[in-house]
């Protein structure tokens, strides 16, 4: 044997690994070579009956020839399996314009109304105040009476009142026009320190651009031995700053007239309009926001406390306005359409969910 | 409440500027709702002399009128009146005016030919009347060139008050510039209301036949040898100010007195009313053509003023017609009454009358004012229109006293109290004393004894003093203070289970892709009776339209036709949810709160529409299940203890919906597919899904004493994993065939899945396939296959015994 006949059988070998151009056929060619009865597995069999001097020199030629055999075949299955899976991965290629399903929680809403009393729930919580709630169906009495509302009192009328039938013993109740006696049913149930919220569904019948016969209202609640006014102005103003999510507010007390508050005041909020856009804490338009009052001593007597003992105040406000004037609703009525639209568009992700510590609207 | 500056001066010395007036008004609780002046409407009318009016030369009705507005050029206008003359003075507008009664702003024109530059105007067209027969004739004297409205005393701005019904006495002008007055803007002028002698008794009778309460006085006069007719300027000026149409001075003057001094008073035609009058109530069948020419039917409750042939006057609301006093009348009986709030309410409520003097009498008008009322009004009527007053016939109820003034005992610290503000003692007397109250030394340090006038009402007790004080002394004074925490440190939580679950189920809802819909409380009668509702205790006596009558029982019908609402908007299938109350009744424990969710047409949870990869697919029953069973796993209900059974209330489809509940009685709510004759009802094209959970209804977690979770096991060993497919009847119900596999070892077989459920061509008639696959989870050792082998056997053995399934060979 001559290190020429290994030379073209290195060549012949190394020429067919790099001429194979698959896999199975670069297989082939490593059995032809390598393979039990291959070329280069051949010559290693000679080695066996060489003599020490001949399998000295001829050794390391042959087992040179089969390293390079086998590292040119090793390459030469990367590259083939390279250049096969950058063909699959080109054959694989997609429309990546094709548009994806919106996940569930981006296609969900809340409601505004909801997201805001969550709002004041965590800014009142935060106060600590309670969430009282009442039904929906009153009786004259919680709805009236006890609010210092006389029968016949033209203050009644103002509230368009919507009723029941009489029942058989001639009770007429009624929808409650505010959510004042949630505060009747508070001071009868509970003792002083009282902190309380009460927000829901109100009802009158009336119907335009900015009354709906069904709407929302939050009131607020403190009785204890010394609340008064200063109080009740420095809850509103905390409460606006936070609600509003602004520095600073700045606003104005009228004294005013409700029956279940002495002294009553409303209270405007002092604002820029600009077009649609309400801004707070700047401009020089005034709008009022909410009413509100030292509670009465009647209301207090008809409660069942003494008047000369605890006191404290009150406040009301309409959850559909504070709501609108916020995220820039036009229109009341929406609200109550359930039109996609709109809910797609005032409404709020469920994971918007508002927390004092990451901001209330994020 | 309007009123304009002239008239206020007329009760209030002050050289305060408008803006400060209407400021303090409503610093002080006057609340001004708007200053609108009516001669802004009128900008660009002038005086006008008319110098020459020819005939039109193409226009027969016509004239072309040369014109001196006061430029010193005169103008051509064409005009087409019939009065218009050479050398009147009427009202010009020139090109460029808005015109309030047409609503147009005049252009240059060319009327038939004729260049016309400007208008004269009607009176219409400046809606100041609603005659539009001829231009104004403005008398010789009218100075040209000048603008109309101040010539016609038109530019006096109105300040409109949006009066609370507690101040009766701000009803009047007087009221208000005592108010003012008090809060350091001037001082309130005396007023004359001496008694006027009488030259002869009253000739009229008058018999009081109510109950002492309804007509606690009823002063009486008259008036012989009156002329009636227009009032004098100064007067019809007053009244045109704030609105009011002169009608005649008679008339004028009780209109006057209703706003001057918020006293109504009534006159009568004396010739016109035969007999005594008998203050009574009306009688069945009665009726009474008032002033506003309309007919009233009357019914027992409501207080007359009749004469012998009929009724004359709706006591305190409106007068009738008949005796009414016109251009004619010569002998006037001016009356002065009293009347009760409440009934004057009611019978103006039930007549459907809302008058200036129903307003007043139904807060209350001050009852010590009753006979000045009536003097100053009886010299007002013998300025004007002359005659001979008899005496003041005044008739009280036999037996009745008048009320004393009411005294409150004061102590000033009340106003630090309820205000945080501290307004001394002598502060506080100067504001009660300027707005008329009484203050006189109390019992005690500190105290005051305050005697209420008798045009308040309103004031009750100590609280109303403070309002006073606060009002007059500023509100802007009150400093905000820091309400302290009632216990310090970190917030607690605040919310009840019920109210935190209201949260959680919205988050949760609005997450599997629902959108929130807040719907009406009250539903037409149809759905409300179609879901289970429409008991006549819920049904709304004065519901404010027919589809809103009845409250809702469910949450469903809301939702579904808020549903078709969208639908016929052409904004496709939606996915709905709402929570909220529902009524079972009108007691106040009757009320729950649903969360109730519908998905319609092919809004299912993958989202609603078509979509490239996969077709549109119809909602159906899985996907109320899956919401349902979602919600109630986020309101950390353990699936494992709900109970799924067949059946639901009659809207829903019989065979396709369940009722969801905790053991065999503890219903929690329905899902399903809704019945079709219910959406047909609707007029919606289905299928509708739905399901709705009473939340009041879920069972409380128990309590815990840690917040610790139970240990966690996690075996090192592997589970393994069996297939097994049965043959089972149709009917049989796939999930028993899940739960009895369940059952068959509880410590090894940790999870059954359901894969299959097959019933097409190759199953055998009346059968269908389940197929399931076990995982077993080995707990301390591997199990061996003669372990597993057998764990199968009881597996099979127990589906079999269970449900009557066959294992596949």
């Amino acid at each position: 044997m001559s290190d020429t006949l290994y030379e073209n059988l290195a060549r012949q070998t190394l020429a067919a690994i790099n001429a194979a151009s698959s896999e199975s056929e670069l297989e082939a060619v490593r059995v032809a070579a390598l393979g039990k009865k291959g070329t280069v597995s051949a010559l290693l069999a000679t080695l066996g009956k060489m003599s020490p001097d001949e399998r000295r020199s001829a050794g390391a030629a042959i087992n040179g020839l089969k390293d390079d055999v086998s590292n040119a075949f090793e390459s030469r299955r990367f590259a083939l399996k390279q250049a096969a899976l950058a063909a699959r991965l080109t054959s694989e290629t997609i429309d990546i314009s094709l548009p994806a399903r919106d996940a569930p929680f981006n296609a969900g809403r809340v409601h505004p109304i909801t997201q805001v009393m969550d709002e004041l729930t965590e800014i009142f919580a935060d106060m600590g105040f309670t969430v009282a709630e009442g039904p929906d169906i009153e009786s004259d009495d919680y709805n009236f009476t006890k609010l210092n509302f006389p029968p016949g009192h033209p203050a009644r009328e103002m509230h368009d009142t919507f009723f029941l039938q009489p029942d058989a013993a001639g009770e007429r109740k009624l929808l409650r026009t505010h959510t004042s006696p949630v505060q009747v049913r508070t001071m009868l149930g509970q003792k002083p320190p009282i902190r309380v919220i009460c927000p829901g569904r109100t009802y009158r019948c009336d119907s335009d651009q900015t009354h709906t016969p069904m709407f929302h209202q939050v009131e607020g609640l403190v009785i204890d031995k010394s609340a008064n006014m200063g109080h009740l102005k420095w809850i509103l103003e905390e409460f606006c700053k936070a609600f509003f999510e602004v520095p600073s507010v700045n606003m104005r007390f009228r004294p005013s007239f409700f029956p279940f508050t002495e002294p009553s005041m409303e209270v405007d909020i002092q604002c820029r309009r600009d077009g649609h856009d309400i801004r707070f804490g700047e401009g020089s338009d005034w709008l009022e926001i909410l009413g509100c009052g030292m509670v009465h001593a009647n209301v207090l007597r008809n409660c069942g406390l003494d008047p000369d003992e605890v006191q404290g105040f009150a406040w009301g406000m309409g959850i559909d306005r504070i709501a609108m004037l916020k995220y820039g609703m036009a229109d009341l009525r929406p609200f109550f359409e359930a039109d996609v639209r709109w809910l797609n568009h005032y409404g709020f992700r469920p994971l918007d969910f508002p927390t004092l510590a990451g901001g209330l609207s994020g | 409440m309007k009123l304009t500056l002239p008239w206020l001066a007329a009760h209030l010395e002050t050289t305060a500027p408008l803006a400060t007036i209407a400021e303090t008004l409503t610093r002080i609780g006057l609340e001004v709702e708007g200053i609108e002046n009516p001669g802004d409407r009128l900008k660009g009318f002038v005086v006008a002399h008319v110098l020459e009016a020819k005939p039109h030369p193409n226009a027969d009705r016509l004239r072309v009128c040369m014109v001196d507005v006061g430029t010193g050029s005169p103008v051509q206008v064409v005009c087409g009146a019939p009065n218009a003359r050479a050398d009147m003075k009427s009202v010009f507008a020139a090109a460029g005016t808005f015109i309030p009664g047409k609503n147009i702003t005049l252009g240059q024109g060319v009327i038939r030919g004729v260049e016309s530059n400007g208008m004269l105007c009607s009176a219409a067209e400046l809606e100041l009347s609603n005659d539009h027969d001829g231009i104004i004739d403005l008398p010789a004297d009218a100075s040209v060139g000048m603008a109309y409205a101040s010539y016609a005393r038109l530019d006096s701005p109105v300040i409109d008050i949006n009066l609370t019904p507690n101040r009766p006495d701000a009803a009047g002008i007087r009221g208000i510039a005592r108010d003012l007055a008090a809060a350091g803007l001037g001082t309130l002028k005396p007023l004359d209301a001496a008694p006027v002698p009488g030259h002869f008794p009253c000739p009229v009778s008058a018999t009081l036949d109510v109950p002492a309460h309804l007509c606690p006085k009823f002063a009486l006069r008259l008036v012989r040898g009156v002329r009636n007719g227009a009032s004098p300027p100064w007067l019809r000026d007053r009244l045109k100010s704030i609105g009011l149409r002169p009608i005649n001075a008679l008339v004028d003057i009780t209109n006057f007195m209703t706003f001057d001094q918020a006293r109504p008073l009534h006159v009568f035609d004396a010739d016109k009313v035969k007999g005594g009058l008998v203050i009574r109530e009306a009688r069945e069948g009665e009726s009474i053509v008032a002033l506003d020419g309309r007919t009233y039917g009357l019914e027992p409750g409501m207080v007359v003023i009749a004469a012998s042939q009929g009724i004359e006057s709706i006591a305190g609301i409106m007068g009738g017609q008949a005796s009414g006093c016109d251009e004619t009348t010569t002998n006037v009986l001016i009356e002065s009454a009293l009347w009760d709030a409440s009934d004057i309410a009611r019978s103006g409520r039930k007549l459907g009358i809302t008058s200036d003097a129903r307003y007043r009498f139904e807060r209350g008008v001050d009852p010590a004012f009753c006979e000045p009322g009536a003097e100053i009004a009886t010299r007002m009527v013998l300025e004007l229109c002359g005659g001979e007053a008899s005496e003041l016939a005044v008739h009280v109820p036999p037996g009745f006293a008048p009320a004393p003034p009411r005294i409150i005992a004061f102590p000033f610290a009340e106003t630090a109290r309820l205000t945080g503000v501290d307004v001394s003692a002598q502060e506080a007397s100067t504001i009660l004393a300027a707005l008329g109250f009484g203050v006189a030394p109390g019992i005690g340090p500190g105290q005051a004894q305050i005697t209420i006038p008798s045009w308040r009402p309103d004031i009750e007790g100590k609280a109303d003093l403070v309002e006073e004080v606060i009002r007059i002394a500023g509100i802007a004074r009150v400093q905000a203070t820091p309400l302290p925490r009632l216990d310090a440190g970190v917030a607690r939580p605040v919310l009840t289970l019920l109210q935190k679950r209201r949260q959680q189920a919205q988050r949760a809802l609005a997450s599997l892709g629902l959108v929130e819909a807040v719907t009406w409380s009250f539903i037409s009668q149809d759905h409300a009776k179609a879901f289970g509702g429409g008991a006549p205790a819920l049904a709304l006596a004065n519901p404010i339209a027919a589809d809103l009558s009845d409250m809702r029982p469910s949450l469903l019908p809301g939702l579904i036709a808020a549903a078709a609402r969208n639908a016929d908007k052409g904004l496709g299938d939606v996915a709905l949810f709402e929570v909220g109350q529902v009524f079972l009744g009108s007691g106040e424990k009757d009320q729950r709160l649903n969360a109730t969710a519908v998905r319609k047409g092919d809004a299912g949870p993958q989202g609603a529409g078509r979509h490239w990869a996969q077709a549109a697919q119809k909602v159906n029953f899985d996907d109320a299940k899956r919401d349902g069973l979602a919600l109630l796993a986020a309101l950390g209900l353990p699936a494992q203890n709900l109970q799924l059974v067949r059946g639901a209330p009659k809207w829903f489809h019989p065979g396709r919906s369940a009722t969801l509940q905790m053991g065999p009685r503890l219903v929690l709510g329905y899902l399903g597919e809704l019945h079709p004759q219910v959406l047909e009802a609707f007029g919606v094209d289905g299928p509708l899904v739905a399901f709705e959970l009473t939340l009041d209804q879920l069972p409380a977690p128990k309590a815990r004493a840690t917040r610790a979770r139970p240990r966690l096991e996690m075996p090192d060993l592997m589970p393994l994993k069996r297939d097994f497919a049965f043959t089972v009847d149709r009917a049989q119900a796939a999930g028993d065939v899940v739960k009895a596999a369940q059952g068959a070892d509880r410590t090894l077989i940790s999870k059954v899945t359901l894969f299959d459920v097959y019933d097409g061509p190759g199953t055998a008639e009346g059968k269908k396939s389940v197929a399931i696959e076990v995982m077993l989870q080995p707990r301390d050792k591997t199990l061996t296959e003669a372990e597993i082998e057998s764990i199968s056997r009881n597996l099979v053995a127990e589906v079999t015994r269970k449900t009557g399934a066959v294992l596949r060979g």
